[in-house]
């Protein structure tokens, strides 16, 4: 039987792998979108297992708010990963470090 | 009805920024200044509405998660003025550099409507999805510059730390939910009081700060503060140090006061240590710098560092301090960077310290201004910035914490450095060989120097804007 403690581990392990990837990683801008995404999507786990497990609807309906909110998010994203590729040619982690002090 | 009448700046500024954006496809193409008014139109538009329905005391509307009370109208009212100010700033700039981005005043309106569903969000959802369109319209506006090198860079640090924000934000507040079982934030109040689960709210407590930390810009989640005002289009910078330091500040009372009242002992304690590592690294750091917006954006830190002294003092007199000081930083920072948009041109951004030097003797009414904002940042009576740090430090010492103040003092010393180094640079330096002459518009220029007088009247009158501050606050603690 599954209960609220599996669904809040699974969350916090997804959540640990998505802040993990964006501090570990050092080559691959496009990585850390993917793990901006992972992000939330580990929060829309903890609020719809609170939300079943509590029985009020409210949490789900702020996972679909949360799901557009992302969408948005990735298009803003990959825009300035555009621009920025344009202007520089790379997307390597790296690279980002015309400004310093 | 009345639901609808308390969200009618909101609804209508919703409305005008689409027109905006309709009238910005279908204008003619040589009939640039369309954007331009019609945008500074809507501004004034929601200002008048703003004033004309100012509530007299707290409503909550559409189940309790929208908060009309006089803090969220002042703070709104504030924000309105800023945002218009900042669109002469940006259309001056924009003209003169010949990079004419409407985009800009559309993604500001945007973000000011973010902005004011933050100030009167009473509910985790709308205190998050304010957040969102405030961000996600910074984004863009500071990756508007598309040939910039710089403004990509800095805009992509600032995405994906402020989604990393964001997520630790939710996270927490998802612990909060399933504690409490409610986004409302009366509702989590009770449920906090109650005294129940206390070590899994405080749990949801430590992400949601640092969410709130990351949006304020304190250390150590300061990093993107730097390069984002380095790298970005002058009036960009402006507009973000600006008016959103005001919704960061609202957002706090909201998620802080309003929500989690009943956990002050806990927030108090990692206030304290936000506020003394800002003011330390910030100011410290920031005497190392030659590119003046780099160097305002480290003073930007330790001020965020001072104004979270208001809010630990945890007290009505304590919050209206801290809006005391959000509101009259927002109106120096807006100055001191203002400043650098007169003196950008055609072919540089203006932006380093040598390009100040000798500004005495090239405009010295510009100068003048320059003086007042920049006395007023470092605190020196008889400016606005003094009253502010004073009111703030009456508090800090009132809720016995002198030995903070003590130390809020020491780094504001260390701070009238590099403050003055400005000063001395503006009037003792030999101006540039090179030094292109001031082309600011005429209208640019009134508006700067209402934007410095207005910090001398504010500092020669604070007991006004005080006790506004504080029948804000008061409505809201009652």
């Amino acid at each position: 039987m599954l209960t609220l403690t599996h669904f809040l581990t699974l969350g916090a392990v997804l959540f640990c792998l998505s802040v993990a990837g964006i501090f570990i990683n050092r080559k691959n801008v496009i990585v850390l979108l993917m793990c901006i995404e992972l992000m939330l999507l580990a929060v829309n786990m903890n609020f719809i297992a609170f939300s079943h497990f509590n029985g009020d609807v409210a949490g789900q309906v702020f996972v679909f708010f949360i799901l557009t909110v992302a969408a948005a998010e990735a298009a803003i994203g990959l825009a300035i990963l555009v621009v920025l590729f344009r202007n520089r040619s790379s997307i390597n982690v790296e690279d980002l470090d015309a400004m310093k002090g | 009805m009345t639901e609808l009448s308390s969200v009618l700046p909101e609804a209508t500024l919703a409305g005008l920024a689409c027109l905006v954006l309709v009238i910005e496809v279908f204008r003619a193409p040589a009939n640039r200044a369309a954007t331009f008014w019609a945008a500074a139109m809507s501004v004034i538009i929601v200002l008048s509405e703003i004033a004309m329905r100012f509530p007299k005391g707290t409503t909550l509307a559409f189940n309790g998660t929208f908060r009309l009370d006089i803090m969220s109208a002042v703070l709104k009212a504030f924000v309105m003025v800023i945002v218009l100010l900042s669109f002469f700033y940006a259309r001056d700039y924009f003209e003169r550099r010949g990079r004419v981005v409407q985009e800009y005043y559309i993604l500001a309106l945007f973000a000011t409507l973010g902005m004011m569903v933050l100030i009167s969000a009473h509910s985790l959802l709308t205190v998050y999805l304010g957040l969102e369109l405030l961000s996600l319209s910074m984004y863009a506006m500071v990756a508007m510059d598309r040939d910039s090198a710089t403004a990509s860079e800095a805009a992509m640090k600032y995405f994906v730390l402020g989604a990393l924000a964001s997520g630790m934000l939710l996270y927490g507040m998802s612990m909060l939910y399933g504690v409490a079982g409610t986004l409302d934030l009366g509702q989590l109040s009770a449920q906090v009081g109650s005294g129940n689960s206390h070590i899994l709210y405080t749990f949801g407590l430590v992400f949601v700060l640092i969410g709130l930390a990351f949006k304020l810009g304190v250390v150590p989640f300061h990093m993107w503060v730097p390069d984002v005002y380095q790298g970005a289009p002058t009036p960009v910078t402006l507009f973000i140090s600006s008016a959103p330091k005001l919704a960061a500040f609202a957002m706090a009372i909201r998620l802080l006061t309003d929500g989690l009242a009943g956990l002050a002992g806990e927030w108090r304690d990692m206030l304290m240590l936000l506020s003394v590592a800002s003011m330390a690294i910030g100011n410290l750091v920031a005497i190392a710098q030659t590119n003046i917006k780099r160097m305002l954006a480290y003073s930007t830190v330790s001020h965020m560092g001072f104004l979270l002294l208001g809010l630990l003092a945890a007290s009505p007199e304590g919050y209206a301090a801290a809006m005391f000081y959000a509101i009259t930083y927002a109106v120096m920072s807006m100055g001191a960077f203002g400043a650098i948009v007169l003196l950008s041109n055609a072919t540089s951004e203006s932006d380093r310290l040598a390009d100040f030097a000798g500004l005495g003797r090239r405009s010295p009414w510009i100068a003048l201004m320059m003086l007042i904002l920049v006395f007023s940042l470092a605190g020196v009576p008889p400016f606005a910035g003094f009253w502010a740090k004073w009111f703030v430090l009456k508090e800090v010492v009132a809720a016995q914490h002198t030995w903070l103040a003590a130390v809020a003092v020491l780094f504001s010393l260390v701070g009238a450095y590099y403050y003055l180094r400005v000063i001395k640079i503006m009037y003792f330096d030999e101006p540039d060989a090179g030094a292109v002459p001031i082309t600011a518009g005429d209208d640019v220029r009134l508006v700067f120097s209402v934007n410095g007088v207005s910090v001398l009247l504010l500092g020669l009158l604070p007991g006004l804007l005080m006790s506004v501050c504080m029948a804000a606050m008061k409505s809201y603690a009652g």
